[in-house]
Parts: structure tokens; sequence; C-alpha cells
């Protein structure tokens, strides 16, 4: 019980002191765990748009994997991420392994089956005939996909929220592809593995904090916009 | 003769290979509200998806003022012209003033205008105090009067409507049509009424259409199809329900004596002696009293007993067996007059224009048709 009450005031501390390396570790996991979120909004949500909105063969396949793509295991992810780009990989050339970058591809492979998923389970939840009304008030194909996607507003930044949820508490892959090296690729779950192994306890859940106050922030934010405007 | 505003012809649409609905022709022309009646799965939904250009026909033509919808530009163009309401309001997830300007928004229209055409609309509707409150927390009856007033407010040439009201309960239901009655005829705007209920159909509607498998059966005048079916299922939907297969005994200067169960009616028809023929008879066009009148207009005079009385809303249904099975309402007042009870013998009465020719042939061709 020491140990937590001894971390939260560790905390405080780097917080408030502002430390240099803490303060660098919590922005390098916010930038690279947001980005990741938001490649993974475009590309999830284009699929889950183009999976509802369509009939193809095989659209219950393509449902199947998406649905099993949300429980895509980082490690996993991490491995073949760090295979592809591996200096004689298929995409050496770009040098990206043990960059920021590989880690943002990494999550954004992690948290796009969890947004299309998700998203998708939100716009097949609105009515059949929704779309057919809203294509009679004649409504373009764009603006069509723009009153579908407001009307699922609730359950979609949920699947934001989650897809966030997932990358920026995620470790495996973001230690495997990114290396955990200091000041560079050292992000607040790789930090706080690396500072438990060495017994660090209280730096550990200084950074447990910090990351659980990021995590809240972010999902408090999305929150607001989700609730926010409309009328009661 | 200026074109139709929308002309359908030899459209059809198939489901897989099973085919759903065949149209050979149908138009809808200016300031026409064309009902469309038949029981669930008649095609009267598929119909409406196919004229709101929401559903692409497998065969045939759609034109709008003479011009053929043949191209996804054109079709596009045609739905900003034309617009559906769905049985479910399918509202927005904002307040009714959103909702009623959603259309207008998606057509471009200038906020300034888009406001005074949502307040008019709203009042036209009755819902003007609703317009701040929230879509999700509405009755059926006023988010129903909420999706209308949005088609309304495109001020559509055409609006398609698809079992609107049959999720209200009657008083809501009568209060909308009545509203919407007026509001189609002070606007001139066409209409297409899919229900199935003809008494709905009879409110609003100067034409009629009876379909069932996908078919149009019979369309025309309102009035002309609910006295004069010409088939024995139309005439069974738009509440002719006593339904009788006679033989024609005489037939002098139109008056027709046809021969039945023993007895003899009085029709008005064109028919040749020793024809068979089926004709029906519709409810509240039977009289009863205790003795024949013979000062009385109705020509067809026959005594029967009572079999059944039913409470049937407002009045009560009366059955009775006149040698063939005869159907009629009364209002409670006559019920207890006539001390109407299974057992009483009464007279039913009937002008001979009451008995209408539903078809002239045998009677093999109605097992044919079903």
């Amino acid at each position: 019980m020491d140990l937590i009450w001894e971390g939260l005031r560790k905390a405080l501390e780097l917080l408030v002191g502002l430390d240099p390396e803490v303060l660098g570790i919590t922005l390098l996991s916010l930038k690279v765990s947001g980005l990741a979120t938001l490649i993974s909004v475009v590309l999830g949500l284009g699929a889950a748009v183009a999976v509802a909105l369509n009939e193809f063969p095989g659209k219950r396949l393509v449902i199947a994997l998406m649905n099993t793509g949300m429980g895509l295991p980082p490690v996993v992810v991490g491995l073949f991420v760090t295979v592809l780009l591996w200096r004689n990989g298929p995409f050496g050339f770009l040098g990206i392994l043990y960059t920021p970058a590989a880690i943002i591809l990494a999550q954004a492979v992690i948290a796009t089956p969890i947004i299309a998923g998700l998203g998708l389970a939100a716009l097949q939840h609105l009515p059949p005939e929704l779309r057919l009304q809203i294509l009679s008030l004649g409504a373009t194909r764009v603006q069509l996909v723009w009153l579908l996607l407001r009307e699922a507003r609730l359950p979609l930044l949920a699947a934001v929220m989650a897809g966030f949820g997932g990358v920026i508490s995620e470790v495996g892959a973001s230690i495997m592809v990114g290396g955990n090296l200091k000041g560079s690729t050292r992000v607040l779950t790789t930090a706080t593995v690396m500072e438990s192994s060495r017994g660090n306890f209280e730096v550990a859940f200084a950074l447990s904090f910090i990351l659980l106050v990021l995590a809240f922030s972010v999902n408090a934010l999305l929150t607001h916009l989700q609730q926010a405007r409309r009328p009661r | 003769m200026s074109s139709p505003l929308l002309e359908v012809r030899e459209l059809a649409v198939h489901r897989g290979r099973t085919p759903v609905l065949d149209i050979p022709t149908l138009r809808v022309g200016q300031g026409e509200v064309l009902a469309l009646i038949g029981p669930n799965g008649a095609g009267k939904s598929t119909l409406l998806l196919t004229l709101a250009a929401l559903l692409k026909p497998t065969a045939g033509t759609l034109a709008f003022h003479g011009e053929v919808l043949d191209s996804e530009a054109r079709r596009q163009a045609y739905r900003r012209r034309v617009t559906m309401v769905f049985q479910d309001p399918l509202l927005f997830d904002t307040t009714v003033r959103e909702n009623i300007a959603a259309g207008l928004k998606l057509h471009g229209v200038a906020a300034e205008a888009r406001q005074q055409r949502v307040e008019a609309t709203a009042a036209q509707f009755g819902i003007t105090a609703l317009l701040d409150r929230s879509a999700r927390h509405l009755s059926g009856g006023e988010a129903q009067r909420t999706a209308l007033a949005r088609a309304f407010a495109l001020r559509p040439e055409l609006l398609l409507l698809d079992e609107p009201f049959s999720a209200l309960d009657p008083p809501t239901r009568g209060g909308l049509l009545e509203d919407l009655g007026r509001i189609l005829a002070d606007t001139g705007t066409s209409a297409l009424l899919a229900t199935h209920d003809q008494a709905e159909a009879s409110r609003l509607a100067n034409r009629l259409a009876v379909m069932r498998g996908g078919r149009i059966l019979q369309a025309g005048d309102l009035q002309q199809v609910m006295n004069h079916p010409d088939d024995p299922f139309v005439a069974a939907f738009v509440g002719m329900e006593t339904l009788l297969q006679c033989t024609v005994s005489a037939a002098v200067e139109g008056v027709l004596t046809l021969a039945l169960a023993g007895h003899e009616l009085i029709a008005v028809g064109e028919a040749e002696v020793g024809d068979p023929i089926l004709v029906g008879i519709r409810p509240e066009h039977v009289t009863l009293s205790l003795q024949t009148d013979k000062t009385s207009s109705a020509r067809n005079q026959l005594p029967g007993t009572v079999t059944k009385v039913i409470p049937w809303g407002p009045f009560h249904r009366v059955e009775l067996d006149c040698g063939f099975d005869l159907s009629t309402w009364v209002t409670p007042q006559s019920l207890t007059e006539l001390a109407l009870a299974p057992g009483r013998p009464v007279v039913a009465a009937f002008k001979a224009t009451a008995v209408h020719v539903v078809r002239k042939g045998h009677p093999g061709g109605e097992a044919a048709q079903t």
C-alpha cells in the first residue's frame, strides 16, 4: 500500500516538476497513439462504411474477419511489423524500424480493425430504411454517408475510444518495433515495464498514473464530443 | 395531350429469380391522390420504392413529366422532386426543427429561406410548439407529423406514402388523415398512398388501385372501384362482403332478374339470360326491418333469420341467413328497436342498384385465380 502512495506522490512530483524525460515520454505516447488512432479512424470508418453500404459476395466472411481483427494480440502485430520492417525485409528500405513511425504503424494495425468492427456494428444498428429515407430527401452519396455517420455518432465515438484505449495501453508491439529507446521510442507503457523490471516501483507507479490520467483525459474529451449538441 | 406527372411502363422487379412486381402500366396525373391497397406482401412497398427511384427495377421504364429516368444523374435529380415517407418516421436524433430542415439542407437551401419554410410547414402540420423539442421524445403521432413536415418542406411534386398511419392509434390517425387531406388539397400535391385500410384510402384518395401478388388487379376512380369491383378479390378487399353466384333468369332493358338458392334478386346490368354471374352487395347498402315494406324503393326484399350479432366499433355487424349469407351494419339504436338477436326473423332490403355485377362467367374462374 505504501508503494502505491509513494508512486502517487512521485507522479505528482514528476508532473509538477515538469520532469523533462517524463514529459517527453508522455507527449510521445500521446502523439504516437493519437496519430495511430487518427489513421485507424480514416481506414476503419472507411472500411465500415464500404461494407455497410454495399452488398457483395463474401460480405459475411469480410465481417467475420473484421471482428476477428478486433482481438489481434499486440505481440503478434509487433512480430509481423518487425519482420516486414527488418533491414532485409520487404519494407526494410524505409528504415523506420525502432522509430516512432514504426510504433504508429503497428498501433494503427491494432486499432483499425477495432474501429472498423465496432463502427460497422454501429452503422448496421441504424434502421435499414434510414438510408432510403435520406436518399429520398435528395441526398447525394457523400451527404448520405455524412448523415449516417452523424446518426451513429454515439457508438462511433465509442469505437474511437475503444481504438485509442487499445493502443495507448498496449506494450507488446511498441517494445518490439520501437525498442524502448531512451529519448526516441520510449512510451509510457514500455517505460513502465522497464522501471518495474528494474525494481523502481514508485517510478513505475508514477508512469502508470500518468497513463491513466492521459487515457481519462482523452476519453473525457471524446465523451464530451459524443454527448454534445444532443437536445434534451 | 400533355404527359402525366409519372408514367410507368412494363415495370418488373425480381428478387433473385422470383418476380415480385409486374406493372404493365400505371399513370399518376397532376394533383391526383392514388391509393394502393392490398394485403401485406402485395408489392405496395416495392412499387413505392421503385417509384421513388430507391430500388432499381429489373425491367421497365419510369417517366417523370414525360422524361424517362434513364441515367443515375436523372434519377438523382428526380429524387429531389419526389419524396417518400415511411411507416417508421425515421427521424434524426436532433430537434424537430432540424429534422424538418434536414431535406432543405441537403438541397442547399439558404439558412434564411430554410428557416421560413420550416416555420410555415410546422404551422401547417400543427407542430410549431414542438419545434425545439428533441425528436426522441415525441409521441407516435407527433413523430409522424414531423416526418410528413420534413417531406412537405421540400415542396415535392409527388409524395409517396408507405403506410404512414399504420402504427398510430385511431384518434391520432383520424386527426392526421384530416390534416394531410387538407394540406394535399391546398397545395395540389400529387400523392401515392400505400395502405391496407380501405377507409384510409377513401378519406385521402381520388383514385384507387387494388394490388395482389405484385400486380394491379384493378385501378380507377375511387367510387368506381369501390362500387364496381371487377374481380372477387377486389370486391372482398374494398368491403363488398357478400358475394353471390347466381344465374340470369331474365334481362329486360338493363334490369336483370337473378336466380339464387330459390330466391330472386333484381339487379341493374347487362347480361344474357342463362348466364352464370357473380354479384356483390356492400353491407352498408342493406337495411333491416321487421316486415316487407311495399312503399320502399328497395326492389329486393328478402325474408331471413339473424344468425350472428357482433359488436364492431360504433356499429354492430349482423349476419343473416336468407337462404344465402348476407351481412349488414346496424346502429345500437336499431339493434334495440328491432330486438335483433340470433333466431330473429327479419326482412333484408336493398336496391337493385346495390347489387353489383362483379364478374360474368363460370365460378371456376375464381378457383383458378387463388
